[in-house]
């Protein structure tokens, strides 16, 4: 592979997560660079959430380092920790919402509380109607969490966010428990933020259908809708493919290198696409 | 012989180890509470939102229990003073139990049993759906935001509702001195304040505090250590009421303890 000079956007160096003794996570290492897409696959229950999870400093590994920025994480403390969430958008595995606060206090909330982000009050309001538009949904402000559908409460998270404008993009399972056209819409939604952001990203899922349209579709913001990236821009997009087992990584490398694969816990994630 | 008391030991430690570790982590929770009061940033429509649920919501079932229990202990305690002729002096016994026991302890069970379970599921619920780390990710401490207010409100409010309770309380134990004790109401209500010195009154105010405090706490632990889905929600607010009931009790007889050795 060539050498692309590129800023190291995330690292992890042989990281182990455990919980009451239970490995979640065990010895996992892999760099993301800026502007890199990366597709994490595994079954339910493999550590994915996890992984996400100690990428913000939300969960401490009990070994190993975490690099984000350039800056190891898993030694700071909660303080610290808030000057690099600021930098990192993550939509959680059920939206989770605050559900005491209506859509626009929910998708608000990021630019008026986040430490480092300096957001005069005044624009607020349109910065949020932008994110909600954006993810097409204006009109729900007044609505709260549990007024919304699945789809629509995953697409007012994703909305929450991204209002930062955060270069680090982290989706946990972002189509499950949807119906399949629910599911291309998020993610359409999640392909279109990449490429108008040019955001680092990474997508955890069960299914390798999202890896697929992530790795081989761009936004085209004319039609506004997804079609199939030339052969040139293909290599643009740099998806990188990761399949965790039981909290270990099994594989690292492009998709012809995945669907190559004859392992078969890894080959039962290419399958499901036909 | 060595051999197995040692391991007796090892097994004795193993049980001890959970409640310990339980005890650490409330205290942890403890200190970080009464830390953040005097730390920005102050959420001030929080602690109003958490006095209004917890003292409003709660006015309505401590002015029932105040009544009520003013009333049984004015009935009791006439029956008790009879066998001495001095059925003249309810008002006295009245007011000094109210004051210093029942108001506080009555006041705090009912509010324990609305609030610490309101707010353990309530924090349990965001804990199991991951709003607490969404909260920690977009840039707020979830001590900061929710244990405080709820422990500010809580030890405020307490000590309010305690008061109002005593005083439905007496008005409980006068409505049974006039229907059926045939005593002067002038008679019960000297009686009622003649019996109270500072020291009750400060007893009366201190306890409240002091349960409110526990109130809040143990509600938000409990609520912050869910895990386990809806199932675990069910559990922690059970939980939340338990503890929080047996801390009052216990918490109770230690604060009695001072005062009635203070006085001697
Ligand atoms: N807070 C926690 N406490 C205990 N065990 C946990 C916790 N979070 C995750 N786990 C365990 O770690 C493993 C990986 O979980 P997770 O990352 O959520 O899987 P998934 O790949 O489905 O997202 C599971 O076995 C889960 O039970
Ligand atoms: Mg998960």
């Amino acid at each position: 592979m060539p050498e692309r000079n590129k800023t190291s956007v995330l690292r992890f160096e042989n990281v182990t997560v455990a919980f009451d003794g239970e490995v979640a996570l065990h010895d996992v290492s892999f760099e993301a660079f800026e502007g890199d897409s990366r597709v994490i696959l595994g079954a339910a229950g493999s550590g994915k959430t996890v992984l996400l999870k100690v990428a913000m400093g939300l969960t401490k590994p009990e070994s190993g380092k975490v690099f984000v920025f350039g800056k190891d994480i898993s030694r700071m403390s909660e303080k610290q920790l808030f000057d690099i969430r600021g930098k990192i958008g993550m939509l959680f595995q059920e939206s989770a919402l605050f559900d005491s606060l209506n859509i626009e206090e929910n998708v608000a909330y990021p630019l008026l509380n986040q430490p480092s982000i300096q957001c005069p009050r005044a624009e607020v309001l349109p910065r949020v109607k932008e994110a909600l538009e954006f993810v097409e949904l204006a009109g729900t402000l007044e609505k709260f969490p549990s007024e919304l559908s699945g789809g629509m409460r995953r697409r007012a998270a994703i909305a929450r966010a991204v209002v930062t404008e955060p270069p680090l993009q982290m989706y946990d399972s972002p189509t499950a428990g949807l119906d399949p056209i629910t599911a291309h819409t998020i993610m359409a939604l999640l392909i279109k933020e990449r490429d108008v952001s040019q955001a680092t990203t990474l997508v955890v899922t069960h299914r390798y259908q999202d890896g697929n349209l992530i790795a081989n579709f761009r936004y085209n913001s004319k039609q506004g809708a997804l079609e199939p990236a030339q052969s040139g821009e293909k290599e643009k997009l740099r998806t990188t493919f990761m399949v965790l087992k039981e909290g270990r990584p099994v594989f690292e490398g492009d998709q012809d290198s995945l669907e190559a694969s004859t392992d078969s816990y890894i080959s039962k994630f290419v399958k499901q696409r036909i | 012989m060595v051999a197995s008391e040692g391991g007796d030991l090892t097994y004795l430690l193993d049980l001890l180890k959970e409640p310990v570790l339980a005890a650490q982590e409330f205290f942890v929770l403890t200190g970080r509470a009464f830390n953040n009061i005097f730390r920005r940033p102050h959420y001030g429509d929080d602690i109003i939102l958490q006095m209004d649920t917890i003292g409003v919501g709660s006015l309505p079932i401590v002015v029932m229990t105040g009544f009520f229990s003013g009333a049984v202990m004015a009935l009791q305690m006439s029956r008790a003073l009879a066998d001495y002729g001095q059925v003249g002096r309810t008002g006295t016994l009245v007011s000094l139990t109210l004051v210093r026991e029942l108001g506080p302890v009555l006041t705090a069970m009912m509010v324990a049993g609305r609030n610490s379970s309101g707010i353990a599921s309530e924090l349990g619920s965001m804990k199991v759906t991951e709003q607490i780390d969404a909260m920690r990710a977009l840039g707020t401490d979830p001590v900061q935001k929710l244990v405080t207010p709820r422990l500010l409100a809580t030890a405020f409010m307490l000590p309010l509702l305690t008061v109002i309770a005593d005083f439905v309380g007496m008005f409980g134990g006068w409505v049974i001195a006039e229907v059926f004790l045939n005593l002067p109401a002038r008679q019960y209500w000297s009686s009622v304040w003649r019996a109270l010195v500072w020291d009750d009154v400060t007893q009366g105010l201190m306890k409240p505090l002091i349960f409110g405090v526990i109130i809040s706490l143990v509600g938000c632990y409990q609520g912050l250590r869910t895990t386990g889905g809806t199932q675990g929600v069910g559990r922690s607010t059970t939980q939340a009421v338990v503890w929080a009931t047996v801390l009052i009790f216990v918490v109770d007889l230690l604060i009695t303890k001072i005062f009635v050795s203070g006085g001697a």
